[in-house]
């Protein structure tokens, strides 16, 4: 089948089986290896990412499902070579260990901030409860989350343009 | 928060991690993000019974599927002298079964075609006739004179792989007869499983032109792994080369060699095409690398005021259908005999019998030195059933029979040397980080008033850094380990090392010993490993081995290079050698401090102004013995409130003091530390491999053999003490599995703690709401 897809900003045509799951479509056809796959039964997490702006397990999702939709992964997230601040975050606030969960949380964490730009501990707990993480113990990726959301917070205050677009979703 | 990598003296500094760019980046390379030109892909087909005669495999409809290329059986093993393969524990493991099969989702066919898809579909078309066979699941009644032969293919005709002491039996005999208290408890440790988030897979690819094969493997082994294969395949050893990318987490779970290894192995000699197998998340939690289940009667010998006496230990431990544990040769049971834990008993005698079973091949060392886990647990749970019994608080009990800070090197009756520790330090900044007079009196308030609080301690020792040669081998490898470290004209360094992390941030620590020791930035060092081409020889990071061994060599390996350097900063300073002194930063001549050379300079000098007669460049090899195993110790407290409801367990607190020697980088410390506690919290509360009585694995995925989320996952309170290893190069201990062995015994307690005054003695793991609601209900205490 046919599908039209726009990731990270550019747009795709692909002809694909249509039992394909996406998470193999942007990892095998598009080489976007960075969306990792950890289990068979949408359970970790670790294929993460945003359709349609929304943060869904791509191990879950048909490819042709996403056929004339936005999607974003985590290559997605970084601008002009500048990281995004979650990014910035989770490397200062030593939020990962073996990286291989890494980047379904930072999607799931780009989620949450952009429809709750202060989350509370609880909240964000919540917020990355369908990613699992085997190595951190989860403590310093909530306190990476927390502290992108004051990063964030602290750079919309400001009038300075170019930081508020990496924040802003990925249209 | 993480400090700038430009730092000078970086040790014992929270350095950011070198690792982590690539990674939140999505630039992380894992196995299954590698593609080769031509690549094939593999898949398995597994058996669902658990003992079953094959009649027939019938694999022609799969050979006739889309783009199927290959399909390979036992026997076609077999005709290549391949049907088995040596384990790490001195058995042997089918490849593909012949004959009969052992476990369910054991090995049976692999089937190769071009895509993931097609060799999925095509595994469905391989027909095997199986007849079903009598199946033993309990170890115990593996051992009865009647039960069915599991391994008709080994000599001893029985289900006992091995029966293994350590101690003295006479001189514990005599000392429990005489004993005026003597406590007995049956305690079980789960069958589990390490589950990293990355499963395991490999690509073979093998070049019929020149004869190499490149192995591309979730390793954490990469060095032990090729001389495996080369043992196995009759491929010189010089014709594999072995690379380990990044490995999404490991935990022991990516230590064994995998059928499906030799399978892709086979396939891509046979067709001359690089072939991919990747698990799926059921293949790995059903097959791949289970650990512990242990069941193990502990007996303790003490004095009335509970000062103990002698411990007397009896095991069965399920190794499942094959002995493939990774245990080093001299110690069937791992360091199981470290059972006496941090107190000083005067005598131990510790059995275990290793018992074949109808389950998947168990026994890895699952974030643990070979089965200390298993010894901790026991020795924590039971020191508070001896508490209890002779009515001291396990806070005082403990402390009445630790072994003194005076007493290091200390001799445990089973053979061990402790190096050294602090014990009494430890819990006294843990009991009054957690103020435990307070929550002791808040304890009894509720207790008064009808509610369940607990509160659980641990004093554990843990041993970890194999291992020194004259005790430590694995199938007669000895386990040791190096480091090569190669500075370039412009100071920049590159260093080699034979461990190969997985996540453990190595990268950075590595490259901050290397640095203090040669008075560098961690910018101006890059670690390397996991390459078998490029690497010096090295057994690999698990069992917290890598920072005792390693850590080590990358300390002795500079400071060779820091030999060296002295010897070009005196012809540069003019000055004679022994006039040569360096500060950390760089070299001087004595008195003269304005007079100093860096590192840098010297490097340059080193490839262009070379005193008369010296070798030029600046590199140097170092392989690493360590005399003894380390120690680390740690003291946790669990605070639980139970609610009588649902019987739902609540940590409310946990705290976990570490004393893992010198700390080399403070944030990656409690990182691990973190992911430990948590790895410990989910065997407390919720994990465990269960069988039914046809061998049906009950856990095959984590839809029902659950991981815990942010939201299960209590918050962590750590400390720590430091007391150096006096035998380290920099007193450094190792800690990443500490949390796991530590916490368990902590968790348990608190349980057992709230649930005392119903009399409760004991509870095994895991702990499910419905266990602790089915004990209230049967004491009458209803919400
Ligand atoms: S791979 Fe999608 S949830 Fe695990
Ligand atoms: S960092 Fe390893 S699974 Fe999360």
């Amino acid at each position: 089948m046919k599908i039209r897809v726009r990731v990270n900003g550019q747009t795709y045509e692909s002809d694909v089986e249509p039992r394909k799951l996406l998470v193999y479509y942007l990892r095998d056809d598009l080489g976007l290896t960075g969306t990792h796959v950890g289990c068979d039964t949408t359970s970790c997490g670790a294929c993460t990412v945003l359709l349609d702006g929304k943060a869904v397990k791509s191990c879950t999702v048909l490819a042709v499902q996403a056929n004339g939709c936005d999607v974003m992964t985590v290559e997605g997230l970084e601008r002009d070579g500048q990281l995004h601040p979650l990014q910035t975050a989770f490397w200062e606030e030593h939020g990962l260990q073996c990286g291989y969960c890494t980047p379904g949380m930072l999607m799931s964490g780009y989620a949450l901030l952009q429809t709750n730009p202060h989350p509370s501990e609880e909240e964000i707990r919540r917020g990355i409860s369908g990613n699992l993480c085997r190595c951190t113990g989860y403590m310093n990726i909530v306190k990476a989350i927390r502290s992108a959301a004051v990063k964030l917070a602290d750079a919309s205050a400001e009038p300075s343009k170019e930081v508020a677009a990496s924040g802003s979703s990925s249209d | 928060m993480a400090v700038r990598q430009t730092e000078l003296r970086p040790l014992g500094k929270s350095v950011g991690r070198k690792e982590d760019p690539r990674f939140i980046r999505g630039k992380g390379r894992y196995l299954d993000d590698i593609s080769l030109p031509g690549m094939l892909y593999m898949c398995l087909v597994r058996s669902p019974y658990a003992h079953a005669r094959i009649k027939s495999i019938d694999t022609s409809a799969a050979l006739q599927a889309p783009g199927v290329k290959l399909v390979i059986t036992g026997e076609d093993l077999a005709a290549m002298n391949l049907a088995w393969m040596p384990t790490m524990a001195n058995d042997q493991q089918m490849v593909l079964a012949t004959g009969k099969v052992l476990f369910q989702y054991q090995e049976v066919a692999a089937v190769i075609a071009e895509t993931r898809e097609q060799a999925e579909d095509a595994a469905q078309l391989v027909y095997v006739e199986y007849e079903p066979l009598p199946v033993v699941v309990d170890p115990f009644k593996a051992l009865e004179s009647d039960a069915p032969i599991l391994r008709e293919d080994r000599e001893q005709k029985s289900n006992l792989i091995f029966h293994w002491e350590a101690g003295d039996k006479e001189a514990t005999e005599e000392l429990f007869r005489n004993a005026p208290v003597v406590v007995k408890q049956d305690v079980r440790f789960p069958r589990v499983h390490p589950s990293p988030l990355e499963p395991c897979g490999c690509i073979a690819d093998y070049n019929s032109a020149t004869g190499k094969l490149t192995w591309y493997v979730t390793s954490q082994a990469p060095h032990a792994h090729r001389t495996v294969l080369s043992l196995v395949s009759g491929l010189p050893e010089h014709q594999i080369r072995v690379i380990s990318p990044d490995v999404g987490g490991g935990f022991g779970n990516k230590v064994p060699v995998y059928p499906g290894y030799v399978c892709a192995i086979v396939a891509s000699l046979k067709l001359g095409k690089p072939v991919k197998w990747i698990e799926t998340r059921t293949e790995n939690t059903t097959s791949t690398g289970f650990a512990r289940d242990y069941h193990m009667t502990a007996e303790i010998a003490a004095e009335e005021d509970g000062r103990v006496l002698a411990l007397r230990v009896k095991t069965i431990a399920d190794h499942g259908a094959f002995d493939a544990a990774a245990d080093p040769s001299k110690f069937p049971a791992g360091l199981f005999s470290i059972v006496t834990g941090s107190y000083d008993f005067k005598e131990a005698f510790v059995e275990v019998d290793g018992v074949y079973t109808n389950k998947a091949p168990g026994g890895v060392a699952y974030r643990c030195s070979f089965r200390v886990t298993e010894a901790a647990y026991l020795i924590e749970r039971v020191m508070d059933v001896l508490a209890r019994r002779v009515g001291v608080d396990p806070a005082e009990l403990r402390r009445r029979n630790f072994i003194r800070k005076e007493q290091f090197p200390y001799k445990s009756p089973t053979g061990w040397t402790y190096d050294s520790g602090d014990y009494e330090k430890t819990l006294a900044l843990a009991l009054e980080k957690i103020g435990y007079e307070q929550l002791r009196k808040e304890q009894a308030e509720k207790r008064a008033r009808g509610e369940l609080m607990g509160i659980g301690i641990s004093t554990f020792t843990e041993v970890v850094g194999a291992g020194p040669s004259h005790t430590f081998d694995i199938m007669g490898i000895k386990m040791f380990d190096s480091a090569q470290i190669r500075v370039h004209p412009t100071g920049k360094v590159i260093a080699r090392l034979g461990v190969r992390h997985q996540g453990q941030g190595h990268e950075t620590t590595f490259a901050q010993i290397i640095a203090e020791e040669l008075g560098l930035s961690t910018d101006d060092v890059i670690v390397e490993e996991g390459d078998t081409d490029t690497a010096p020889y090295g057994l690999g990071t698990y069992a917290s081995r890598s920072t005792p061994t390693a850590g080590g060599a990358a300390a002795l390996c500079a400071r060779r290079i820091r030999e060296k350097a002295k010897k070009i900063a005196a012809h540069l300073l003019e000055v004679g050698e022994d006039d040569v002194v360096f500060d950390g930063v760089g070299f001087s001549a004595k008195g003269l401090a304005s007079r100093t050379v860096t590192m840098k300079d010297i490097a340059f000098a080193a490839y262009t102004n070379v005193p008369e007669g010296m070798e030029p460049g600046l590199e140097a090899t170092y392989y690493y013995d360590p005399p003894n195993l380390t120690f680390p110790h740690g003291a946790y407290i669990a605070v639980v409130d139970i609610d009588k409801g649902t019987g739902a367990v609540k940590v409310r607190r946990f705290l976990a003091v570490d004393d893992c020697g010198t700390v080399i980088n403070p944030m990656i410390v409690e990182g691990q530390v973190h992911g430990g506690l948590t790895e410990g919290f989910a065997i407390a509360f919720m994990q465990d491999i269960p069988f039914d009585e046809d061998g049906n694995c009950l856990a095959t995925n984590w839809m029902d053999y659950l991981v815990p989320t942010a939201l299960d996952t209590p918050k962590w309170e750590t400390d720590r003490t430091v007391t150096p290893s006096p035998h380290h190069p920099i007193g450094a201990k190792g800690v990443g599995e500490s949390p796991n062995v530590g916490s368990p015994a902590a968790f348990v307690n608190a349980v057992v703690d709230a649930l005392a005054p119903l009399g409760v003695e004991h509870i095994d793991m895991p702990i499910y709401p419905w266990k602790v609601w089915k004990i209230l209900r049967e004491h009458g205490v209803t919400e």
